[in-house]
């Protein structure tokens, strides 16, 4: 992948993202809709960086609930205990259980963070017209992308304990809030992810090829 | 194709669509709606959370941090969220979050403590921390004044503050078997508990601390008796053996018992904390006090062993004192053992009809003429066993008509009062007389006459057998003749054979001469056989 590859938007060309037809917009129009399915038509996704940024920042503010509430509730004979994720942690470590918490450790605390600095590492850069490391940023947004999907493990899990552990004289899982915080971490970086346009890496570059070329 | 033809001048056009772009994306909508969730989250969480409390404990055992909760009546009202030593080692202060809108339990009389199990004679407790682990109880005070830092109670209070009652004080020498919790009783049903005791500040005696729950705690009069219901009282009297308990609780683990006199004035009902004495048992409850002791000395010649201080002085078997001590003395010239006696007479109680009728007279005096009047007809004081398996004493006083004259000294200082012998004493000397009469009995000089008569009894004997043996020799010879074998029964036999024919003859002649009548004339004639 070497700068000096010409963009389709260079040549005033659009390419349709549902079915990849290149075409060129209409004239005096920027936007249009596919001709051969009707799919929105834009050189680079639409407030690409401004819903991004929406996006990351709504997930940064959930992020912090997310982990200081409690995300499940164990009521058992004993009374009743709301844990949140980082007490999870501690609580799983054990000599032998600590892998499994370290796997809690990774998946739900260090991930999510993780993607979200990623997505604002990204962001920054794109804004600053940075034309380095091009091609460590477009694995990384792969990265985050491929992840975000995997991400919801999480959610699935404390959903299912809830329903499954029902034994209801003796123990009881029931969702604390910190749980739906951390699900709308997960939606709403996977929402960025996915509204990050990845083309604009290269838009800098372009801009200064043309610029110097 | 596309890439041999770069400009690719016959790419299609797209279809123009209109639309006004907007500077700002509605986007924006999303972070803040989480950024309004997050804040009202957090201002929740933070109105939400209530006042920080610290509590001293002597120890954190059954504690743990963000574990162990705070419960009233059942409700968990906060959480110990943190656990350190103070900075002397010695205590353990917990800090604690308590719920939201707690502010008004948190003032200074309120007590916090650890809930354990408990298992104290009366009652167990706590069970539930077995399963759960131990959380920290209290009990809310009725002061205004805020207080954050609080001190934990060692032990749970027994009773709880809302609980109506009064709290009564009982003096005590001894603590007995009673404990926090031992059980209060008031005719036999259980009104209350011991909450507390400590020692008097001279450290003669205990003060216990009870509780005596509402409506009972009316029946508390000044007049009240406490006394220990502790165990089985048992009592062997005349009419028999009689067992006093409580209830079975109470001989389990103890329990104090209080009644007021039926003769006593209704009264109103005593003060809380007021002090009382707790009696060994419901007799010396009941037991009159002396209003009025006059002391006086006896002195005995006899053995004291089984007077014991403490023991009864009766006057015809109506209790009117008790002894004192009793010490020994030896004369320097006799060299005569005596044991004089000390004894507190109530006079109040042997002198109440006196007393009743003549108000307003000089009762000493009126007390020395009655005294004197008594041991003039004779009154002695007298040592006697109350009781044969333990050969405990008493002192009694009876009349002696046939005492030894006396007089009470009034100048002494105390005063001397005459003594008997005991009966015990008396009975000995009887005994005594009866033996020496008995010795004196001459069973030598008896057993020999005894002895002789015998001798000329076994001779009489004798000779009667020989009489008796003849007589059967007598009996044996006319035996002999009237056997069927004998001569004499043959000669008998010959006889009567003889007889028969002789009468058979004569009835052939007399047949003859019927016939025949002639014959007896003529004779008997040749035809005629």
């Amino acid at each position: 992948m070497s700068l000096g590859v010409p963009t389709a938007m260079q040549h005033g060309l659009q390419s349709c993202e549902g079915c990849g037809l290149l075409s060129r917009p209409a004239a005096g129009a920027e936007e249009g809709l596919c001709p051969r399915c009707d799919g929105e038509l834009t050189f680079r996704k639409r407030d690409s960086l401004q819903r991004t940024w929406a996006y990351l920042i709504a997930a940064a503010v959930c992020y912090i609930p997310a982990n200081v509430l409690p995300v499940l509730t164990t009521t058992t004979a004993a009374g009743s205990e709301s844990d949140t994720i980082l007490q999870g942690v501690v609580l799983l470590w054990s000599p032998t259980g600590w892998p499994l918490s370290l796997i809690v450790l990774f998946a739900s605390i260090m991930i999510p963070s993780a993607k979200i600095l990623a997505l604002g590492y990204l962001l920054v850069t794109v804004q600053r017209g940075s034309v380095e490391n091009n091609e460590q940023r477009i694995r990384l947004y792969r990265l985050v992308e491929l992840i975000g999907r995997w991400s919801m493990v999480d959610v699935f899990v404390g959903a299912f304990t809830a329903a499954l552990v029902q034994l209801q004289p003796l123990m009881s899982v029931s969702p604390a809030p910190g749980l739906f915080f951390f699900a709308a971490v997960v939606v709403l970086t996977m929402l960025a992810a996915e509204s990050f346009d990845p083309r604009l890496i290269w838009d800098a570059a372009s801009v200064r090829e043309v610029r110097h070329g | 194709m596309a890439d041999s033809n770069p400009p690719l001048p016959e790419v299609p056009e797209s279809r123009v669509r209109s639309k006004k772009r907007t500077r700002l994306s509605l986007v924006w909508i999303i972070p803040i709606v989480a950024a309004i969730i997050g804040a009202w989250v957090a201002v929740a969480r933070i109105l939400a959370e209530g006042p920080k409390i610290t509590i001293v404990f002597k120890s954190a055992e059954g504690l743990e941090a963000g574990k162990t909760k705070i419960e009233y009546n059942g409700v968990e009202i906060g959480e110990v969220t943190a656990i350190r030593l103070s900075d002397d080692h010695q205590n353990v202060i917990a800090t604690a979050q308590m719920a939201p809108k707690t502010d008004s339990f948190l003032v200074d009389d309120t007590h916090f403590w650890v809930v354990r199990p408990r298992i104290s004679g009366a009652n167990v407790s706590g069970l539930g921390t077995l399963i759960s682990g131990a959380y920290i109880g209290m009990e809310i005070g009725t002061s205004r004044r805020a207080e954050r830092d609080f001190v934990a109670l060692q032990t749970p209070p027994v009773v709880a503050a809302d609980v109506p009652g009064r709290y009564f004080i009982l003096k005590t020498p001894n603590l007995g078997s009673l404990d926090d919790g031992t059980p209060v009783f008031f005719r036999r049903l259980q009104v209350g508990q011991v909450t507390s005791y400590d020692l008097d500040k001279d450290g003669r005696s205990l003060n216990v601390k009870v509780f005596v729950k509402a409506p009972y705690d009316q029946y508390v009069t000044p007049d009240t008796r406490f006394w220990h219901a502790s165990g089985v009282d048992m009592e062997l009297s005349a009419r028999g053996l009689s067992v006093h308990t409580e209830s079975v609780l109470s001989i389990l683990v103890g329990g104090v018992a209080f009644e007021t006199a039926v003769s006593d004035p209704i009264l109103p009902p005593a003060e809380a904390n007021t002090v009382f004495t707790l009696f060994s048992n419901r007799d010396e409850a009941f037991k009159p006090a002396a209003r009025d002791p006059q002391t006086f000395v006896l002195v005995f010649k006899q053995s004291v062993r089984g007077l014991k201080p403490g023991a009864p002085v009766e006057f015809r078997g109506i209790e009117i004192g008790e002894v004192e001590s009793i010490s020994a003395q030896i004369d320097a010239n006799t060299f005569e053992f005596s044991a004089p006696v000390t004894i507190h007479l109530d006079a109040q109680r042997l002198g109440v009809k006196v007393q009743e009728l003549a108000p307003g007279a000089d009762f000493a005096a009126l007390r020395r003429k009655l005294i004197d009047s008594l041991v003039a007809h004779g009154v002695r004081a007298q040592l006697q066993t109350g009781n044969l398996l333990t050969g405990a004493l008493f002192v009694s006083f009876d009349f002696f008509p046939d005492a030894p004259p006396a007089t009470v000294d009034w100048s002494q200082k105390p005063v001397l009062l005459p003594t008997a012998p005991g009966k015990l004493e008396a009975l000995e000397a009887s005994v005594t007389g009866i033996i020496k009469k008995l010795d004196q009995v001459p069973y030598k000089a008896i057993g020999d006459d005894v002895q002789k008569a015998l001798v000329e009894l076994d001779l009489t004997l004798v000779s009667a057998r020989g009489a008796l043996d003849s007589g059967r020799g007598t009996l044996d010879n006319a035996n002999k003749m009237i056997e069927p074998n004998s001569a004499l029964a043959a000669d008998l036999g010959n006889t009567l054979q003889e007889v028969t024919r002789a009468a058979r003859s004569v009835r052939v002649l007399a047949d003859y001469l019927e016939r025949h009548p002639e014959a007896l004339i003529r004779g008997k004639t040749g035809e005629a056989k």
